[in-house]
């Protein structure tokens, strides 16, 4: 594929793309309208024709794998299928050309499609209340850790500053943790890969302010010891938080709720559909327990008695806000389509789909990969590349690199922490057998190859646009934004 | 409805690779007693018809801003977004991509953003931009909190002119980073003179202000930034981008951080969500940067391409030490501002600005002369101005609604002393015609109040 020149080397001076009205009401001079403002000189924006602009952005997609492309066993991000009628569902200008701050009745609408989610989504956490406010997995865990600081500030706690959390844990954890003022201890693993559970009854006590626990945990284990520790975590006067970043393995099945967890958050872009976006948008809606509820962020959506929906501001105990509206209402709108049309049995089939496709990549890759925890597992399954390390010295990150040449994006790499050349694979449930098959298939050719022709392995990849990117050079010599001649 | 492609036999035969008896057999680690014993208690499914439908009445049931005239700004805004952008964005290759860890896959979005980084610099005339935040409430919360660690202090200034909400979310980030937040008051729309000095005496890290400020007035930029930097604070700025195509961005004022809305570019309002927060900063601030930054490089043959860069800052791989806890970025509103800045072009950006500002003045003028209102504050302002009404503001606009338009925002919501005035926005999507129709409809419901 021939390499794609930016936009700002194309085109020409003096063209234009979009043209606007002419101006229909008396033009006045700019410097006098804004006296006393500097007006700005120099503006270096492209000069292009729309099909310029076309074929450029066209061009660099075909430059991109997706979904839509291909099975992307990305562990940990749920990379599902992501239905079309959402998409159209969220162009309706009844919902994307909304201003946030109508009056409420010509709005009703939109805030009802606020109310029925959040209350779907406390109904599959089995907690009390939901609010869809912060924008993703790790804007939602803030949330949860400022919810869970005020509660113990409310109760005249304020020496719990202690956050526990498993060393298997994603690496926002730590980080919302750091950031909402907490001190972070680890739980180490025991050896069937779930929470040490004694670990943790020593660590739980008057400093402890909350848990935070991965279920399934990333290793695609169920925690089976849940309520035990919820109720360790509960007696030390701590909470429990969820994070429910693998929350597809659990729908229809069990509900964070009743396990013992206090609050948790959803990734909407990934249990419920929503497209990631290459990144962005997303929607990290969180749910909680009665106890938790008053400090939920403002403005909250209610349904008065006459079945009008309102904004509420008067909330004394809330946090505050973590948006600057009411969070992604056209992500949450894209994932109450998708609830809708799954309804409780489809949402169950999820889990259990997501579930056999993981075991069946399980047991098609058994004996050509080390797999740590070679049992029944979730929706995810963590393999290793410790056996190709040690007798061909292929790395995990080749063997993703590798996959690419089979046309398919590689699992993640090198996570969870704790098992060496990690491998962690997702299927997701929309994919089919045969499409596991193309995995499976093409892993077991790269394990021959790692042995018979280490060098292609290691050098890989060979097809696509680019080969492996010099990431020191990118460093050494930071080149983050184009610049003009002479500027 | 179901988007799940297993048949029964399908089950059958991967069961037999398994070796496992049923489904349920593989979630045996479940414990009994929290299994979910009935179907969730969320609506029954419904077929893609039955869905459509009910999302139209839903969506019908809404008045959105096309079969209205609606003059709502205050933080987001309804500008002309090109065909293209939604053309362009709704591709599955970029709507159904991933964060981009594996560059080699990932060519197309990664050079999108190092496009967008570049046309955000482009604009505040800053050096490095990162590959977004969600919004700009909470992009201004985290460039605060930068700017502590950059001057190792622990209080926050801030403008009272700066949106509300956006300081309801900086309060909230700050409460839970031991940071305290002092808010300087403005005066006459504009942030006081003097709140340099308050900022300094309160020890504060930084003085944040927004430009065009919440009431619409344009900020007098150069001189708060320079003064923001004599008394050693950071300076953090946060502004409208299309207002950059007519006037000279905080970057070349010298300020340290800034940040804003981007939803104005391409962006649908979405009843508020999602958005783009853009954030930008001067080179010698890189290490202390949040979210992800895109670098151009070459790869072992020596092509140019795109990676994900100064990672060293980031959670994954700093855990609690990290810069910042975010790890996904607005990389499609991203892409949406990229290709309407593209689309729009040099000229077009300019051509939007000025048609903002001369119709606002417009609306502004007729206003006054013919609805008895009278200009809230004495300042130049770009596409919002804050206008002192003969009547409440919101009786003015309960009798608009009933003449299907939405007024402007009633400022004393936010701001008591302010009860009488409203915030009014134009942008170039309204026409004469709409503008007359609205100071009409103003006059006749003021004379009869």
């Amino acid at each position: 594929m021939a390499p794609e020149p930016l936009i700002f080397e194309q085109g020409s001076a003096g063209r234009r793309s979009a043209r606007l009205p002419e101006c229909d009401v008396p033009v006045r001079d700019a410097s006098e309208l804004l006296a006393g403002r500097r007006l700005r000189k120099r503006l270096d924006l492209p000069e292009v024709s729309e099909l310029d602009v076309v074929r450029h952005f066209t061009r660099l997609s075909h430059m991109n794998y997706s979904i839509d492309t291909g099975i992307y066993p990305l562990g940990s991000c749920t990379m599902k299928y992501n239905p079309k009628v959402n998409e159209l569902c969220a162009r309706l200008p009844g919902f994307a050309r909304l201003h946030p701050l109508q009056p409420e009745s010509t709005v009703q609408g939109a805030l009802q499609v606020l109310f029925e989610i959040q209350s779907m989504l406390a109904q599959v956490a089995g907690m009390a209340a939901a609010t869809v406010q912060p924008s993703a997995g790790a804007h939602g865990e803030l949330l949860s850790l400022m919810i869970v600081r005020e509660y113990h500030l409310s109760r005249g706690e304020p020496l719990r500053q202690v956050v526990l959390i498993p060393d298997s844990a994603h690496g926002t954890n730590p980080a919302s943790a750091a950031r909402c003022g907490f001190k972070v201890k680890a739980i180490p693993a025991d050896a069937r890969g779930l929470t040490d559970v004694a670990a943790l009854a020593r660590a739980a006590g008057p400093d402890t302010a909350a848990v935070m626990l991965t279920n399934p945990n990333t290793l695609g284990l169920f925690e089976s010891d849940i309520s035990q520790i919820c109720r360790i975590v509960h007696d030390a006067g701590g909470l429990v938080y969820c994070d429910g970043a693998n929350m597809n393995a659990l729908l229809g099945l069990t509900r964070p709720g009743d396990m013992g967890f206090d609050v948790m958050h959803f990734n909407l872009h990934k249990t419920f559909s929503t497209p990631h976006g290459g990144g962005g948008p997303g929607c990290g809606a969180i749910a909680v327990g009665a106890a938790l509820e008053p400090f939920l962020p403002v403005p909250v959506v209610t349904c008065g008695s006459d079945g009008a929906y309102s904004l509420c501001f008067d909330r004394p105990q809330s946090v505050g806000a973590v948006h600057s509206f009411y969070g992604a209402f056209l992500v949450a709108l894209r994932a109450y389509a998708y609830m809708l049309t799954l309804g409780p049995e489809g949402l169950r089939n999820v889990a259990e789909m997501a579930v056999l496709n993981a075991n069946y990549v399980r047991a098609r890759l058994r004996g050509l990969f080390d797999i740590p925890q070679d049992r029944a597992c979730m929706h995810e399954v963590v393999i290793s590349a410790t056996r190709q390390k040690n007798e061909n010295g292929v790395r995990a990150l080749d063997i993703s690199k590798r996959l690419m040449d089979y046309g398919i994006h590689p699992p993640t790499n090198y996570f969870p922490l704790i098992v060496p050349e990690a491998l962690m694979i997702e299927p997701t449930e929309t994919e089919s057998r045969e499409a596991l098959d193309v995995l499976c298939e093409a892993l077991a050719s790269i394990a021959r190859e790692c042995s018979e022709t280490p060098e292609v392995v290691k050098g890989a990849p060979h097809t696509t646009a680019v080969s492996r990117m010099d990431e020191t050079a990118a460093v050494r010599n930071l080149d983050v934004r184009w610049r003009p001649a002479g500027v | 409805m179901s988007y799940t492609p297993h048949t029964a036999a399908d089950i059958q035969a991967m069961l037999a690779v398994i070796g496992a008896e049923s489904v349920e057999q593989l979630i045996a680690d479940i414990p009994s007693q929290v299994r979910l014993a009935g179907p969730l208690a969320v609506p029954p499914a419904m077929s893609e018809p039955e869905l459509v439908r009910k999302l139209r009445e839903l969506a019908s049931s809404n008045l959105d801003v096309d079969s209205t005239l609606c003059f709502l700004g205050a933080g987001l805004y309804d500008h002309f977004t090109p065909a293209v952008v939604d053309a362009l964005t709704s591709r599955g290759e970029f709507a159904t991509a991933y964060t981009p860890y594996q560059p080699e896959m990932s060519q197309g979005v990664l050079q999108a953003i190092y496009e967008y980084q570049s046309l955000v610099g482009l604009l505040t005339d800053m050096p490095l931009a990162n590959a977004s935040m969600y919004d700009a409430a909470t992009g201004l919360a985290e460039a605060c909190l930068m700017a502590c660690e950059i001057a190792g202090r622990s209080v926050v200034a801030v403008s009272d002119a700066v949106h509300p909400r956006y300081r309801l979310v900086l309060e909230t980030y700050l409460r839970t980073s031991d940071c305290t937040l002092v808010t300087v008051p403005s005066q006459g729309g504009l942030t006081d003179p003097d709140a340099v000095r308050l900022a300094a005496e309160a020890g504060a890290a930084c003085l944040a202000f927004q430009s065009p400020s919440f009431f619409g007035v344009v900020e007098d930029s150069e001189s708060l930034i320079a003064a923001t930097k004599a008394a050693g604070l950071v300076s953090v700025v946060a502004v409208d981008p299309v207002s950059l195509g007519l006037l000279e961005p905080p970057g070349t004022f010298g300020a340290d951080i800034v940040v804003g809305e981007g939803q104005g570019l391409g962006v649908p309002m979405g009843f508020g969500g999602p958005l783009l927060g853009f954030f930008a900063c001067r080179l010698e601030h890189q290490r202390r940067f949040p979210g992800r930054i895109v670098g151009a490089t070459v790869d072992k043959e020596g092509r140019r391409g795109y990676t994900m860069t100064l990672r060293t800052r980031e959670q994954d791989i700093r855990r609690e030490k990290a810069t910042s806890n975010i790890c996904t970025n607005q990389a499609l509103m991203a892409l949406a501002a990229t290709v309407h800045l593209c689309a729009l072009g040099r000229e077009g950006l300019r051509q939007v600005s000025d048609l903002c500002l001369q119709k606002s003045h417009y609306a502004a003028d007729q206003l006054c002369l013919n609805a008895r209102c009278t200009p809230a504050f004495d300042a130049p302002f770009f596409k919002e101005f804050s206008i002192r009404c003969p009547a409440p503001p919101e009786r003015i606009n309960e009798a608009l609604a009933s003449q299907g338009m939405i007024g402007g925002y009633p400022l004393g919501r936010d701001y008591p002393a302010l009860g009488d005035c409203m915030l009014v926005c134009v942008t170039e999507t309204k026409t004469r015609a709409d503008i007359d129709r609205f100071v009409d409809a103003t006059r006749q419901i003021v004379e009869t109040m």
